[in-house]
């Protein structure tokens, strides 16, 4: 289907209008960027209820005919999920920084919608070139956003990023030649279509060093200790809109990877190297609380639970297990939306007393009593309080993998210790005890989409349904390739 | 049948009047008057307690059959799907009763306690979803329902305890506790996993109902956790050192979620379990121990706490302790008998304190207070039948349910003699903890400042203490029936000084107190003059000071020390190596050809030499 490929240019090209019309019209950028993630959302949605909600539907033209790569996506379920997500916080990532960005502000929203489209890309490419393609793409303009809009340390933080996502997305590129090569040796034919390099038949240790290779740079992204130390940094020197979309989108493509390559790709190998990779998930989640405790910057702390967090999608993603994988669907929607709005409410801190430090807070529950409450709600939220999004992840994950990996998921059990530790240790570092400095409270446009955020949470707490039924598909497939690969 | 149930098909409205409410409170926060807010926060209860009351009735009436509502179904767990549904049958009818009852009367004493509050709204926000997620903790039926209200529960008592969060003290006080709970929370949370793995369901009657056959060791682990849930949410030991400093929140908090209510949840979810216990060998022993060392250890450090609350909340502890022994000994209905008296006195006891700290003018130090009984003799009075219920004088409510208790822990194969003597040590501290507070607190000469017209009693304060004074009383000739949830009760014979004696040793107690601490001179507070074994007792028999060593300070160095991530340094060192190595070849290329040319030759002479020295 022709119109699916516009989900992906029609973000380039409203952000190059966003940018023509900020240079016409000040202050209009905001308003062409906001009116065309909303369309663009509904006419994902538009799309992926055609015929029936989360139906898949594909398309693909001939590209590089010479090496049969296509320019195939491919929407599903998985994917509708994750495009209506990724749009969803980019709306709120224009929103957090509507008055934020002074400079270049056309040239900002051109760059936040590149990096959707990039994002939407991953997302939908169906042939390993396009999906590296997208890789690339989504992390040009990511690096843009926090070189040139970000805090004082940002050419640092921007570098740091570049070079740690380059060289994993390089080991990648190594895997995927060799990838169509392999078919090439099979079958007299190249191929980067994911779903004809199923059906390869490699030699384990082949299987192991290609399966390797999309781990780590998915590893990388997720993050997973010890592959972690960009993130902090780039988040904290990332403006707001950065952080919203690399917590709550950027990380996912990482899981994204891991779902839609490396665990149907490379099945044995997936399971043979499972007990490490779920000791390095649980390894995340434990130093990532830790870390988390020893911050004093806000938007570091809130980073390193990032890190905790991602680390029990990788933990459900390995143990292979259905609930499991239930679970890391489930986290990784809750994490995106939980992650974002606290980013936002860090951002909203920083703008009224321009520092991230919690040394200088303390007390704002006293003159900014909305802003608490939502905040407060958030922290719930991302430690695992039953009835919002994040516990059902968490539940699910623990209850699936401990039945494959019990011991790995009982240490993983005691972040429920670690993140009350470091959640209330933000929160009553920032509003509670004797008040340190005086904030304005939330006004209209901020308790509009918090409060969008706070039901979200509530919502997909309540009833993840919608969410688990619209992947149920990839799940299923994955199940199937589980039964026929176990011995 | 089905037009016969009326009511028990409201039964969702119970914690919905709450829910709402609190909801309708935190929208229009700061909007309201503040009588309006009172008229929400108590309305919701009142009705929620009436409709338990008309619940209850239908539900005796008809037998007492459980009844169970479906209300949606909410979490798809592949092959295990839960719904959100509701479970009545007698134990949670009592609790609700409880809840809903002793709830009301402690929001409205609060309504008028905290009624010139600038955030009393806030307040009525927490108390509402509070109730809320306590009626979704004894009313869910699935394991998963229950941990929401637990934690649902815990937030509240963490946003209760630091309500007054301008003061450093408080808000660490609140931190302690959601913390130390939530490492009980995290033992429940992983017999969750293990009772999810070996009965693929978290649905209460489908795990207890359940034929599956567990090994041993396995559905040991899985109690013993559940245990470790238990004594954290119920203060005992080894996780109890959160309670005293909970009485930081407000004192109707301390009334309703630190004694009456939530701590008592803890006995609740090892009653709901009840049948899983039993088919473990030796685990309602460890249980019994728990609760009998707590309610020993309690009783001591109460002797030693010069600030009322701390006295009653050591007391709180200590009651629960019973608890812990009476299931501890298979009196499972004995043990929520105790759990309904203890709320109905305990409760008494906490408001009525709440009204003497509050005629002196916020200060809680009992040798600050002294003959009270000539200036309060409304709220000395209500003291008096609350600490006389606490130590069980015989026909008060607590003498029933400490007497079922104690009686079962001696001829059970699980409790014995011995903890039955631990638990009469319990009764003798008990009463000496008792009379010492009441005979410095109300008598001897008064060692404050206040004037004669200082004092004026509120009907505000008094309405809502007389059904507690009445139930403190009588309570205990209420028929609690739990023969569906438990099974028929046994009615042991024992001789008749096994019965007697935990009166005997109180009244010896008694005497003890007249002795030590009845005033019959200014009392001395000098700090220098408490030994080192008072302040031993008084700080809580050492726990926080163990566990300051072992987990907090460790924790804190690790923050102090890798702050900055030791696994960063690493990539700095890439990055350092990399710089480094492009300095030092950078002076190499330094524009004389004479550098070059030794370099060409010294490059062309180790290609040679290697070529002729490698095969």
């Amino acid at each position: 289907m022709v119109a699916l490929s516009f989900l992906i240019w029609l973000p380039l090209l409203c952000g190059a209008l966003a940018w023509f019309t900020e240079k016409k019209v000040k202050g209009a950028g905001n308003w062409v960027t906001l009116a065309s993630l909303i369309g663009i959302l509904l006419f994902s949605l538009y799309l992926g209820g055609l015929s029936d909600l989360g139906a898949t539907s594909t398309l693909s033209w001939d590209w590089f005919a010479r090496f049969n790569i296509h320019f195939a996506l491919l929407y599903d379920g998985l994917a509708l999920l994750l495009v209506v997500m990724t749009l969803a916080l980019a709306i709120l990532a224009v929103a957090v920084s509507w008055r934020d960005i002074e400079q270049q502000r056309g040239f900002f929203h051109f760059n936040l919608m590149f990096s959707v489209a990039g994002i939407i890309g991953v997302f939908l490419a169906a042939d390993l070139f396009l999906f590296f393609l997208f890789w690339e793409v989504m992390l040009l303009p990511m690096t843009a956003l926090i070189l040139i809009w970000g805090h004082e340390n940002r050419r640092y933080a921007a570098i740091k990023f570049f070079i740690f996502t380059q060289a994993s997305s390089l080991l990648m590129l190594v895997a995927i030649i060799a990838l169509a090569l392999q078919h090439q040796s099979q079958t007299g034919e190249l191929s980067f279509n994911i779903a004809e390099l199923q059906s390869l038949s490699l030699s384990s240790n082949l299987e192991f060093w290609l399966m390797l290779g999309f781990f780590i740079a998915f590893a990388v992204k997720l993050p997973m200790v010890p592959l972690h130390s960009w993130l902090p940094d780039a988040h904290t020197q990332a403006p707001t809109a950065g952080s919203v979309l690399l917590a709550g989108i950027l990380l996912k493509t990482g899981a994204y990877g891991l779902i839609r390559i490396v665990l149907p790709l490379f099945p044995q190998a997936t399971m043979d190297f499972a007990p490490i990779a779920v000791s390095l998930g649980v390894i995340s989640i434990i130093y990532g609380a830790l870390m988390a405790y020893s911050q004093t910057d806000f938007k570091r702390l809130v980073a390193y639970s990032s890190i905790s967090h991602m680390g029990f999608v990788l933990l459900a993603l390995f143990s292979w297990h259905e609930v499991a994988l239930q679970g890391a669907i489930l986290t990784i929607v809750a994490h995106g939306i939980s992650s974002a709005a606290l980013f936002s409410m860090a951002g909203m801190i920083q703008h009224r007393i321009h520092s991230r430090e919690l040394g200088e807070m303390g007390g704002m529950w006293a003159s900014a009593p909305k802003m608490a409450t939502v905040t407060l709600i958030f922290v719930m939220a991302g430690i695992g309080m039953p009835g919002m999004a994040n516990f059902n992840g968490e539940l699910f994950t623990l209850l699936g993998s401990y039945q494959v990996f019990p011991v790995q998921t009982i240490i993983a059990a005691l972040a429920i210790i670690g993140s009350a530790v470091y959640g209330l240790h933000l929160f009553q570092r920032t509003f509670q005890g004797p008040a340190n400095t005086e904030v304005t409270d939330l006004h209209m446009r901020e308790v509009v989409y918090t409060s969008l955020l706070v039901v979200a949470l509530l919502y997909f707490g309540l009833q993840p349904h919608l969410v688990l039924d619209l992947s149920s598909d990839t799940l299923s497939t994955l199940l199937n390739i589980a039964k026929e690969s176990r011995p | 049948m089905q037009s016969t149930q009326d009511m028990q098909n409201l039964l969702f409205l119970v914690p919905l009047f709450p829910l709402v409410s609190s909801l309708i409170l935190l929208l229009l926060h700061g909007r309201l008057a503040p009588i309006v807010v009172a008229l929400l926060g108590v309305g919701s209860m009142a009705l929620a307690a009436i409709l338990t009351l008309l619940i209850g009735l239908e539900f005796f009436e008809q037998g007492s059959t459980a009844f169970q509502q479906v209300l949606f179904n909410w979490l798809p767990i592949a092959g295990a799907s839960l719904d959100f549904a509701l479970h009545l049958d007698q134990l949670s009818m009592v609790m609700m009763g409880v809840i809903t009852g002793v709830g009301w009367m402690i929001h409205w004493y609060a309504a008028a306690y905290m009624f010139g509050d600038k955030d009393v709204q806030r307040f009525f926000v927490y108390m509402n979803l509070f109730i809320f997620a306590m009626l979704m903790l004894v009313l869910g039926d699935s394991l998963v329902l229950l941990y929401l209200g637990w934690e649902g529960v815990g937030l509240c008592s963490f946003l209760l305890i630091g309500f007054w969060q301008h003061d450093a003290n408080n808000v660490l006080a609140a931190k302690k506790a959601f913390i130390v709970t939530r490492v009980g929370d995290t033992a429940m949370m992983l017999g969750l996993l293990i009772l999810f793995s070996e009965f693929n369901s978290l649905h209460i009657a489908t795990i207890v109902n359940s034929t599956v056959d567990v090994p041993q060791p396995t559905l040991w682990l899985a109690c013993i956790l559940l245990v470790g849930g238990a004594v954290g949410k119920s203060a005992q030991l080894p996780l109890q050192t959160w309670l005293p400093d909970a009485m930081a929140g407000p004192t109707p908090v301390s009334a309703l979620i630190h004694a009456a209510t939530m701590v008592t949840a803890g006995v609740y979810l090892i009653a709901r379990m009840h049948p899983l216990f039993l088919q473990v060998e030796g685990i309602l022993t460890i249980v019994a121990w728990i609760g009998a060392l707590t309610l020993v250890m309690a009783g001591i450090a109460a002797l030693a706490q010069t600030d009322i609350k701390r006295i009653l909340a050591y007391s709180t502890m200590s009651q629960i302790g019973y608890m812990f022994l009476g299931l501890g000994a298979l009196a499972f209905d004995g043990a929520i008998f105790h759990l309904m008296t203890h709320a109905f006195f305990k409760a008494l006891l906490f408001l009525t304190a709440g009204s003497i700290i509050l005629k002196m003018h916020h200060e809680q130090n009992i040798f600050k207070m002294g003959g009270l009984f000539r200036s309060l003799p409304l709220s000395s009075t209500f003291l008096l039948i609350g600490l006389l219920a606490l130590v069980a004088f015989p026909g008060s409510s607590g003498f029933f349910s400490k007497e079922a208790i104690l009686v079962a822990t001696y001829q059970s194969h699980t409790a014995g003699p011995t903890l039955w003597w631990l638990g009469v040590l319990g009764a003798f501290l008990t009463s000496l903890y008792s009379f010492r507070l009441l005979f410095i607190v109300c008598f001897g000469s008064a060692n404050h400042h206040l004037k004669e017209g200082d004092y004026s009693v509120s009907s505000q304060f008094v309405v809502p203490l007389l059904p507690l004074v009445i139930l403190a009383v009588i309570g205990g000739f209420i028929q609690l029936n739990f023969t569906q949830v438990f099974g028929p009760s046994a009615h042991p014979h024992l001789p008749l000084w096994i019965e007697w004696l935990p009166v005997a040793v109180a009244a010896v107690g008694f005497v003890l107190a007249w002795i030590l601490y009845f005033p019959r001179k200014a009392v001395e507070t000098d700090e220098r003059q408490t030994s080192a074994l008072n302040r031993f007792c008084r700080d809580g028999l050492g726990f926080d000071w163990l566990y300051q060593q072992i987990f907090t300070k460790p924790l804190q160095f690790f923050a102090r020390v890798n702050k900055s991530d030791i696994v960063d340094h690493f990539y700095h060192f890439v990055g350092w190596f990399n710089f480094s190595l492009n300095e030092t070849l950078v002076v190499s290329q330094n524009g004389k050809l004479r550098w070059y040319l030794c370099g060409t030759l010294a490059g062309c002479a180790l290609m040679l030499g290697g070529l002729l020295w490698l095969p």
